[in-house]
């Protein structure tokens, strides 16, 4: 089973790199962008397999945008790789710093304290007028490892970045879940007094695995940002957030693999709802939403593990 | 001298709006443990309805004074419709279930009905100021209010009042707290607990409705006029301490000031401000400022 989740991974990673070429622009920003944020969910996801709902997980996406511009934008270091980096560490740091807070929350007041935190820099952000305000700005990749990136190449160099990225991710993610301190994180949901009697610190994994989650925000954001080409404050805003538990209970928490899958689909309906139906697509997400918590507790993954029994 | 009390004025009346939007969720929050996101739309529901009735009313030609009871009528409606409706025909499924899977399905609800009201009223603002222009201004030194913003604090007082007083002094009250209390005692002592969340929830929907109404004459009703409201709300009950009356109160004056002192003297400091306050006091104080024992919660 373990081998079978990588093996996975490994080989739709290769046949999506192989696939490149024949891929259409639109095709290639589409998966791009739903990786990106699949790297967002799968730490929503780990934060979810420790009974934790964070209602403000747009503040790293965001903060990991920000960092990877800011690169570009204030320092002039315009190389995809250094901007990655950015995106990875500012919010790693923020993180540990927040995380001496949030760590003694639990439910509604741990969604309710990381909205806080999101809301507190989208306020921030908005009113800013050195960093364009509501409107954002602009970010310029020129390169990546040293390596100049030519015009027309880019959506591929930041495709197979954001597969590899994935990869790495989720391979890494997945050995962290089967790992002794990893299989803590559901038996802190089920009950924390018990794991603490059993001599863990439920703190230190709380926190641990909050900073896993808000590194994994941010290189989603730094993805997006470098994918889209542009920022703006409302990569924090609480809908944002939203949209990213959204695509985890969607998802499901069984399996790394089921956060990639899920965003995807997510993006693909929303294309498509956007371009033939944009006046009821929040309607849709939300029965469907509610479809999935009625029939699917355990989200779309589910679907797969049923048929691998039935088989 | 003049600046002062202009913030403080401003303050209340900001406060005042904020105390309706909150006690409707702290109330649901205290009874049925559902943190509900849907209140925005709700709000936003009873603002669109309000703007429609006004509009239809005026445009008849009746007495402008009539436009009052548009909008309770409006409220009224969203209420008595709306609450019934997502408590029977959805909620009830869900009780029992964890706290924040409510918070998601009260979430989806927000989401569908953010997008009923776009294809009911369409994107474009709804305009009926004449409610608001109709008492006339009030003068206070060199300040000139529209009496209507008064009339805003008062609903707030009564509103307070009332549920109060209907807490602590009516037996279907007492019926409430002891549900909050303790909900299987409660039942095995008859107290129909179904019937308290319908009514607990119709209320709390009535309380956005209303807070909708009110709103309505003074803004331009637009499309995700609920979006940012839910989370002003969250921060006003969060910091009061959830599921109390009294936090809701203190929490809304707070929110309301802090604004208020934000807006008069450092503009770009606005929402931050408000969400700065929101943290510091979950951290000083992780339940909230009214955080008293359980049974001690509305």
């Amino acid at each position: 089973m373990n081998d079978r989740t990588v093996r996975v991974l490994l080989g739709a990673a290769a046949a999506l790199l192989a696939g490149m070429p024949f891929m259409p622009q639109w095709l290639m920003f589409l998966i791009t962008l739903a990786l990106a944020k699949g790297l967002v969910v799968l730490g929503l996801v780990l934060l979810m397999r420790t009974g934790l709902v964070s209602f403000g997980q747009g503040l790293y996406y965001c903060l990991g945008a920000y960092a990877a511009a800011l690169l570009d934008q204030a320092a002039g270091i315009h190389d995809a790789a250094a901007m990655l980096l950015a995106a990875l560490l500012v919010p790693a740091v923020v993180a540990v710093i927040l995380g001496f807070l949030l760590a003694s929350y639990r439910g509604i007041f741990f969604a309710m304290l990381s909205l806080a935190f999101s809301m507190i820099v989208f306020g921030l952000l908005i009113k800013t007028t050195a960093l364009g305000s509501s409107d954002g700005f602009n970010v310029a990749t020129r390169s990546i490892f040293g390596i100049a990136i030519a015009g027309g190449y880019k959506g591929h160099v930041f495709l197979a970045a954001t597969v590899i990225l994935s990869v790495i991710a989720g391979a890494a993610l997945h050995r962290y879940l089967n790992s002794h301190r990893g299989r803590l994180a559901a038996a802190i949901r089920d009950n924390e007094l018990r794991v603490e009697y059993l001599g863990a610190s439920v703190r230190n994994i709380v926190h641990l695995n909050y900073v896993i989650a808000a590194a994994l925000g941010g290189i989603g954001g730094g993805l997006t940002a470098l994918a889209v080409g542009h920022i703006d404050p409302d990569m924090a805003y609480w809908t944002t957030s939203g949209e990213f538990v959204f695509v985890a209970v969607l998802s499901g928490t069984g399996n790394v693999l089921a956060p990639f899958f899920g965003s995807v689909i997510f993006e693909a309906i929303r294309t498509l709802a956007n371009q033939y139906a944009p006046n009821i697509w929040q309607m849709t997400l939300g029965l469907a939403m509610l479809a999935i918590i009625m029939f699917l507790p355990n989200g779309l993954w589910s679907l797969f593990k049923r048929r691998a029994r039935a088989a | 001298m003049t600046d002062l009390l202009a913030v403080v004025i401003d303050g209340i009346i900001y406060s005042s709006w904020l105390f309706i939007m909150a006690t409707g969720l702290t109330l649901i929050y205290g009874v049925m443990k559902i943190l509900n996101i849907a209140h925005g739309s709700l709000y936003a529901l009873g603002a669109y309805l309000s703007a429609t009735l006004v509009g239809w009313w005026l445009g008849g030609g009746h007495d402008p004074y009539g436009s009052y009871a548009m909008l309770a009528l409006a409220a009224l409606f969203v209420g008595l419709v709306m609450g019934p409706l997502l408590e029977r025909g959805l909620l009830r499924l869900m009780y029992g279930r964890d706290e924040v899977v409510l918070l998601l399905i009260t979430y989806a609800v927000f989401l569908i009905l953010e997008d009923v009201i776009k294809l009911v009223w369409g994107v474009d603002s709804l305009y009926v100021s004449q409610p608001y222009e109709l008492l006339g201004n009030f003068d206070i030194g060199e300040l000139s209010y529209p009496v209507y913003n008064f009339v805003l604090v008062g609903a707030a007082i009564v509103t307070g009042v009332a549920i109060a007083w209907t807490l602590n002094a009516t037996r279907h009250g007492k019926m409430l707290l002891a549900v909050i209390h303790d909900r299987e005692i409660s039942g095995a002592m008859g107290i129909s607990v179904d019937r308290v969340y319908l009514v607990t929830f119709t209320a709390g929907t009535l309380l956005a409705a209303i807070g909708g109404a009110v709103t309505a004459p003074t803004l331009a009703v637009s499309a995700g006029m609920g979006v940012e409201v839910i989370v002003l709300s969250f921060a006003v009950v969060v910091i009061g301490g959830l599921g109390s009356l009294g936090g809701a109160a203190l929490g809304a004056l707070i929110v309301g000031m802090v604004r208020s002192v934000a807006v008069h003297y450092w503009p770009a400091v606005e929402l931050f401000s408000v969400y700065s306050v929101m943290a510091m006091v979950l951290i000083a104080r992780p339940k909230g400022l009214f955080s008293t024992p359980e049974a001690r919660r509305i």
